[in-house]
């Protein structure tokens, strides 16, 4: 029996499992939509395409399964590109499926079309351009495929209207067949050996751990590896989680707005085992100052990655959970009760702190009382700027897939769309998205989407009137020229919330804050927005500017 | 330094912009392109020739070896290798000058193609060196046209 494209597609979602989608219509996805109406998975739509790829972003990051999202041709699939572009750079899975104008319509500058394939190709892992209804089926498989092993990414599916609604066969393929695309999991037994050599006769090692370890699920491995070899550990904005910050061993985070100890340890290390981390610019600062006399073992399973920025002693490409795995069962504890001693005495004598003088609210102090009252058990998610740093820091994160922020893009308006799907995904959970005043004003429109599901996801706006981390950038960097920083000019957040059905509550005074956090908690049944009038020009730090090394790190306000 | 880079790729809608836009997204400069059919229909063989030092060289590998399309990427440098180009050239030559350009054809067992009045067009294979030559030779009957295909490369077993 034949079935239309749109039901071929319907049918392989559901062989893929797929939950949740969120999405938008559109005239050419209009026969998909026809079906989605009665799928039996549950369909979101937000009010922006962006929102809809940040929300299957977020369900994604945090279940660990492929998110799905739908948007239409033209400007609904440029709509989608921002979204796209995050979750690649943040090797996110996803499966994004675009409506196209009909296959004999493409090229003609059809009404409402855009070259889908052609703008998304360097912000995708692949893109397909289905041409031939027989195809379907399979182009769906090897989409969720692609995009969730190797190093995950996402994947695009452009759909004209006409194979949407051609018929075919419907039948599954049970396996993928791509001999051009074989990820290698295993790391190279040689290669490991040859590691554990090195961490063993190494005298000053650290762990620098990213967003690969919670990706391919090695938390608990990477928690094995550092009770078998006593090596401290840094992780990255990506990887916060992957490691409980609240452990002795754990350095936090390392780079820009890293910790002192973070990345004097990192600096001074004879060893730097990197693992599914990338050596970003925001971590290494300046390359050739970033670990002077360290030797590198790098563990990832994108090869790409491996001595790209920094040369690597010993590449292992492979899995981080696989490698980590057989790592710990061979390696012996190498001998560095000093080096450890050392580190941690770093640590305690340079906590995280900020100025608590005067009267105002601290934005730090917003995120640990936050930290205190959820017990450290919530999910976060960030918008950009200086909440995401402060999130970053002053949260303590102890499970993988706790802390969702756009990385890599650094994308405004992600955190409260993203927030959306890790609610969906993990309704257990509460999920917070700290935020910033310009940040949440990117996707606002989605708040009616929370109010509508019932999420009870608390938006925590550290509201400063600036677009903070500009700001703080112009007075540090650019003689305090505060040129279209300032955004004072600004809605009442309270008010937007009550006019979309949320509750609203704004918080002046530091004696406040606990009583409208807990407030919140309380609330179940739809999302809150907490408006914390902060310190409004209160800085990120540590800092180290960018392109520089630990050494020039400002570790305070200077007068 | 000088790296051909001959890469299997899927006979594929798009595989040509995939790999060109690594290439111009990344910063890295392309000297030649070719694309040409194989023995496998569902097979191309792209062979890309570019100069840089050996740590751009080993990220363009990489990077082309995460293009799902791509099958193969075989660095020929340094490994022995067959290289042919193929190059149309069209010369000034009235009829008092025909006899040497006929000469230099001659050594380098190039065709005479198009003949005019005032020109000759001369269509020449081999090695990216040899072409050097030959266009070197014809320089001063001063070159009216010229097109170099860019060149194809096999590895010798
Ligand atoms: C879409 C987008 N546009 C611009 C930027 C550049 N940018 C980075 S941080 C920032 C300020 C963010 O302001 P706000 O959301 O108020 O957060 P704060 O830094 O004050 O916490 C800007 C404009 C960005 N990251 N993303």
């Amino acid at each position: 029996m034949k079935i239309s494209g749109a039901e071929i597609l319907i049918e392989s979602l559901k062989k893929e499992g797929v939950e949740v989608m969120f999405g938008y219509p559109g005239g050419v996805v209009i026969p998909i939509f026809h079906h989605i109406f009665d799928a039996p998975f549950r369909f979101i739509l937000t009010r922006h395409e962006q929102g809809a790829v940040h929300a299957a972003d977020g369900y994604a990051r945090a279940s660990g399964k492929v998110g799905v999202a739908l948007t239409t041709s033209g400007p609904g699939a440029t709509n989608a590109i921002t979204g796209i572009a995050t979750a690649h750079m943040d090797s996110v899975p996803l499966v994004v499926i675009t409506g196209q104008v009909s296959t004999s319509m493409i090229g003609n500058d059809a009404f409402q079309e855009a070259d889908t394939t052609g703008i998304t190709r360097p912000i995708t892992k692949h893109n397909y351009l289905v041409q031939d209804v027989n195809d379907l089926a399979r182009i769906v498989k090897e989409a969720f495929y692609i995009a969730s092993t190797g190093r995950p990414g996402p994947v695009v599916i452009d759909i004209p209207v006409d194979v949407s609604k051609g018929e075919a066969k419907f039948a599954y393929p049970d396996e993928v067949s791509l001999r051009s695309y074989k990820p290698v999991y295993k790391g190279h037994p040689v290669q490991i050996e040859k590691a554990c050599r090195l961490i063993e006769s190494s005298k000053r090692p650290v762990i620098y751990a990213g967003g690969g370890v919670i990706s391919s699920n090695a938390s608990d491995d990477l928690v094995a590896f550092v009770r078998k070899t006593g090596i401290p550990i840094t992780t990255t904005l990506m990887g916060l989680g992957a490691y409980p910050e609240t452990d002795r061993l754990s350095l936090k985070m390392l780079g820009m707005h890293g910790t002192f100890y973070a990345n004097r340890a990192v600096h001074d290390s004879d060893l730097l085992i990197a693992v599914g981390a990338r050596f970003d610019d925001r971590v290494t600062g300046n390359v050739n100052e970033f670990i002077p006399e360290a030797k590198v073992i790098h563990v990832d399973i994108d090869p790409a990655s491996v001595s790209k920025s920094v040369q690597v002693d010993i590449p292992i490409v492979g899995d981080c959970k696989s490698v980590l795995h057989e790592m710990t069962k061979i390696v012996k504890p190498p001998q560095i009760q000093e080096w450890v001693e050392k580190i941690l005495k770093i640590k305690e004598e340079n906590p995280l702190t900020y100025g608590t003088a005067g009267t105002k609210i601290k934005p730090q102090m917003v995120i640990e009382r936050i930290y205190e009252l959820t017990k450290g058990a919530a999910i976060i998610t960030t918008e950009v700027g200086q909440n995401q740093m402060w999130a970053a820091q002053f949260y303590q994160f102890t499970e993988p897939r706790s802390f969702i922020s756009s990385g890599g893009l650094g994308t405004m308006g992600f955190g409260f769309p993203a927030a959306i799907g890790a609610q969906l995904a993990r309704p257990d959970r509460r999920v917070i998205d700290i935020a910033g005043d310009g940040s949440i004003q990117m996707n606002i429109q989605e708040l009616i989407v929370a109010v509508q599901h019932r999420l009870p996801i608390i938006i925590a706006i550290l509201n400063n009137g600036f677009l903070g981390m500009v700001r703080q950038w112009q007075q540090l960097f650019w003689d305090k020229r505060y040129s279209h920083s300032c955004i004072s000019f600004a809605p009442d957040f309270v008010k937007l919330a009550e006019a979309y059905g949320a509750a609203g509550i704004r918080i002046e005074s530091r004696d406040e804050v606990d009583k409208a956090i807990k407030k919140a908690l309380s609330i179940k049944d739809r999302p809150t927005i907490l408006d914390f009038h902060v310190d409004r020009e209160e800085n990120v730090y540590p800092i180290i500017p960018a392109g520089k090394s630990v050494k020039e790190m400002i570790t305070r306000e200077l007068v | 330094m000088m790296h051909v880079i001959s890469v299997k790729v899927e006979n594929r809608f798009g595989v040509l912009a995939r790999v060109a836009g690594l290439f111009s997204a990344r910063g890295y400069n392309i000297d030649s392109l070719t694309v040409s059919q194989t023995e496998h229909s569902d097979i191309s063989v792209m062979t890309i020739v570019l100069t840089g030092d050996d740590r751009i060289i080993e990220q363009v590998k990489k990077q082309l070896n995460k293009l799902i399309d791509v099958i193969k990427v075989t660095d020929l440098t340094g490994h022995a290798s067959v290289q042919r180009e193929l190059a149309l050239v069209k010369v000034n030559a009235s009829p008092a000058k025909r006899t040497e350009v006929f000469q230099i054809a001659e050594i380098f067992k190039a065709q005479i193609v198009d003949i005019s009045l005032k020109t000759i067009a001369l269509e020449v294979t081999g090695d990216p060196e040899r072409i050097d030559s030959f266009i070197e030779l014809l320089r001063p009957y001063s070159i009216k046209e010229m097109i170099r295909t860019g060149r194809v490369s096999m590895a010798r077993d």
